[in-house]
């Protein structure tokens, strides 16, 4: 059984304007000890994704339909009592901005005990001594000195050491990290991700990488979600996604990253302007921006299909691709143009 | 010193931004932005500037247009010097800039006809009334903006879409040079591609001469021809963009560069990474001697004692490092 499974998941916001249907039935399994990156734009859905695991939306936002099983239990509509139980304990999170998520009221070592007694049942002195390994273990320099000190004497890549701490004091099974490295220059990236990397390795806790940076997926990320307009278009292993893209928006994203190849070149961008939520088109939401889009995809939204064992993608032009190579025979009596399993 | 060539559009001799910070109730310290810095830029070229946060790049950008009175230095506009305020004001017809935020640089009150006719206003470049008009129509074209759209406000506009307001506003007066303030990095990555391509293609068509200054490496080098590197107020290594890339030679670049994720897995996982410990101090209390000796794997006591000499290393690549020669 997979340790967390998220089935069919819809999330929506409800403003004053209408529904904004953040999340549209996103499915994922995560394996224990893997790094799932979940990639897209502002405005994708992949940070409320996280929150609906988490339960932390802002006010206006609900699970509307779907389902979150954390080995085996469902979390949604578990309560509120079950979900203190989860957070921290089991699924711990670190947002992009280490500075607005410390309370720069508290010292470090008032908000590092905070999170371990509030979870286990240390007294104060062994939850000292733990907030004092955790900031070792993070590589923070002279850690009984830090834990007296308040967030404004720490730099940015300090201040995310000190809520990876935080986050991994009660050893949890799950780590979501919402765009860690955004916030922070090159070479303290460059820190931060190995941190985690090695800490992964050491814990074997799994993580779920949320990003718009796809050089962090590409260094950290076992298995990788690309998510556009609230659904996932495709899904697969780093590998499958990078080196064999099968969703024109993930074909894309991959061209319009200036390399060491496009140097003196056009780049060749996606065209048009993000999707309105408001506003979500019929069929395929990267529709309107698609230059390959056929009539199917302003009608009618594509399934995730089978691409391979290790990669689904939710696509028309691979029932194309099948239908010329003779791999996917389509049925014609339906008259909106076909729908075929892969 | 960078070549002085006659042909260069902008050059910048021993630029120096110190800013005044109060550290008690009556004391003040200086704040060296930019420290010594020289470099030039050719017609046509678009030169890079990287470094992290703090490092001064923006303030380089600033201090050139005079946003900021310089401390010390000369900055020199086809060969002559900028200084007083005809000089200053006839360059800033020339010289513009794009900022950073889409949204914290266009005024929310303003219409976007106003918002890029307002260059026009202060240096009074229009007839009439229609002239003004037909200028702006022609300048939203030239960035792709819908003409129809001259009378909504910028909140209307997604961000890419602002950024172009932005660009538009910076054209308007037919600038010759245009600093770029980190102009791609508030935007996703689909509409960075059409940001980036419009910078080329507004250097074809116009001619234009552009400082681009970012810290996202791999922008920087699709789009400049040189690329200058700068940490803590000095600028550390300077040479064509495919050669610092490939040969780095300052061991601050060489970190700088490994460092940048690569949007590809197998080389990512392969890549070896220079990780360089601990932060950037801070430019209040900027170490002795070579500013990156603190976290330089190579630092001796000599880095300690001097600032190294910003040198000609090999033909067109420049560099400040004590070690150089052993290191290379």
């Amino acid at each position: 059984m997979a340790l967390l499974e998220v089935n069919n998941l819809h999330t929506s916001f409800f403003t004053p304007a209408g529904e904004v249907r953040a999340v549209n039935g996103v499915s994922f399994q995560l394996e224990r000890g893997k790094v799932l990156g979940i990639v897209g734009e502002s405005g994708s859905g992949k940070s409320v994704t996280a929150y609906s695991i988490m339960q932390i939306l802002a006010s206006t936002g609900r699970i509307v339909e779907g389902s979150i099983k954390l080995d085996g239990q469902e979390l949604v509509n578990a309560g509120e009592k079950v979900m203190k139980q989860v957070r921290g304990n089991k699924i711990s999170i670190i947002f992009q901005d280490p500075m607005t998520s410390l309370n720069p009221t508290y010292t470090i070592g008032h908000q590092l005990m905070e999170a371990i007694t509030l979870h286990t049942e240390r007294s104060k002195k062994q939850a000292w001594d733990r907030a004092v390994e955790m900031l070792r273990l993070v590589n923070v320099n002279e850690p009984e000195k830090r834990m007296k000190q308040y967030p404004f004497e720490f730099s940015g890549g300090m201040r995310q050491r000190v809520m990876i701490a935080m986050a991994l004091a009660c050893e949890p099974d799950i780590l979501i990290a919402d765009e860690p490295t955004t916030a922070l220059d090159v070479t303290i990236q460059a820190q931060i991700l190995e941190l985690m990397k090695s800490l992964q390795e050491e814990l074997g806790m799994a993580i779920i990488m949320i990003t718009h940076d796809l050089g962090v997926v590409a260094q950290l990320c076992d298995e990788v979600i690309v998510m556009y307009a609230g659904s996932i278009c495709e899904q697969g292993t780093a590998e499958e996604i990078f080196y064999n893209p099968r969703h024109e928006y993930t074909k894309g994203l991959m061209r319009s990253i200036p390399t060491a190849d496009t140097a003196g070149t056009r780049l060749q961008p996606i065209t048009g302007t993000p999707i309105d939520l408001l506003n979500m088109p019929k069929g395929c939401p990267f529709a309107p921006r698609c230059d390959n889009a056929m009539k199917i995809c302003l009608t009618r939204r594509c399934e995730r299909m089978k691409i391979n064992d290790d990669h689904m993608a939710a696509c028309w032009m691979n029932v194309k691709a099948g239908a010329e190579d003779g791999s996917i025979q389509l049925e014609h009596e339906d008259p909106e143009g076909g729908e075929a399993d892969a | 010193m960078p070549e002085i060539t006659e042909k260069s559009l902008i050059e910048v001799r021993h630029l120096k931004q110190y800013f005044s910070i109060n550290v008690g109730m009556f004391k003040s310290k200086p704040l060296k932005a930019v420290d010594d810095v020289s470099f030039a830029i050719r017609k046509g070229e678009t030169l890079g500037l990287v470094g992290e946060s703090g490092c001064g790049k923006t303030t380089v950008g600033r201090t050139l247009l005079h946003l900021y009175k310089p401390t010390g230095g000369e900055i020199l506009y086809n060969g002559q010097p900028v200084q007083t305020r005809e000089e200053i004001n006839a360059f800033r017809k020339k010289a513009t800039m794009v900022f950073q935020d889409p949204y914290s640089s266009l005024n929310p009150r303003m219409t976007v006809s106003d918002i890029i006719g307002e260059p026009l206003d202060i240096h009074k470049m229009y007839g009439s009334k229609a002239e003004r008009q037909e200028r702006i129509l022609e300048l939203m074209d030239k960035v792709g903006l819908n003409s129809e759209h001259a009378a909504r406000y910028a909140h209307e506009f997604s961000g890419g879409q602002r950024q172009r307001i932005g660009i538009a506003r910076a054209l308007a007066l037919d600038p010759e040079f245009i600093v770029c303030d980190e102009p791609v990095s508030a935007l996703d990555v689909s509409i960075q591609a059409q940001v980036i391509n419009m910078f080329d293609e507004l250097q074809d068509q116009l001619e234009l001469t552009y400082l681009f200054i970012a810290h996202d490496i791999l922008v920087v080098r699709h789009i400049s021809d040189r690329i200058a590197v700068m940490y803590l107020g000095k600028m550390v290594e300077l040479a064509d963009a495919k050669e610092i890339y490939e040969h780095p030679l300052h061991p601050y670049t060489k970190s700088l560069m490994s460092a940048v994720p690569q949007p590809d897995p197998r080389i990512a996982r392969a890549n070896k990474r220079i990780v360089l410990s601990g932060d950037i101090p801070s430019p209040l209390n900027a170490p002795s001697g070579c500013p990156f000796r603190t976290r330089c794997p190579h630092a001796t006591e000599a880095c300690a004692e001097a600032m190294p000499e910003f040198k000609e290393a090999a033909p067109g690549h420049f560099a400040a490092c004590h070690r150089i020669a052993e290191l290379n």
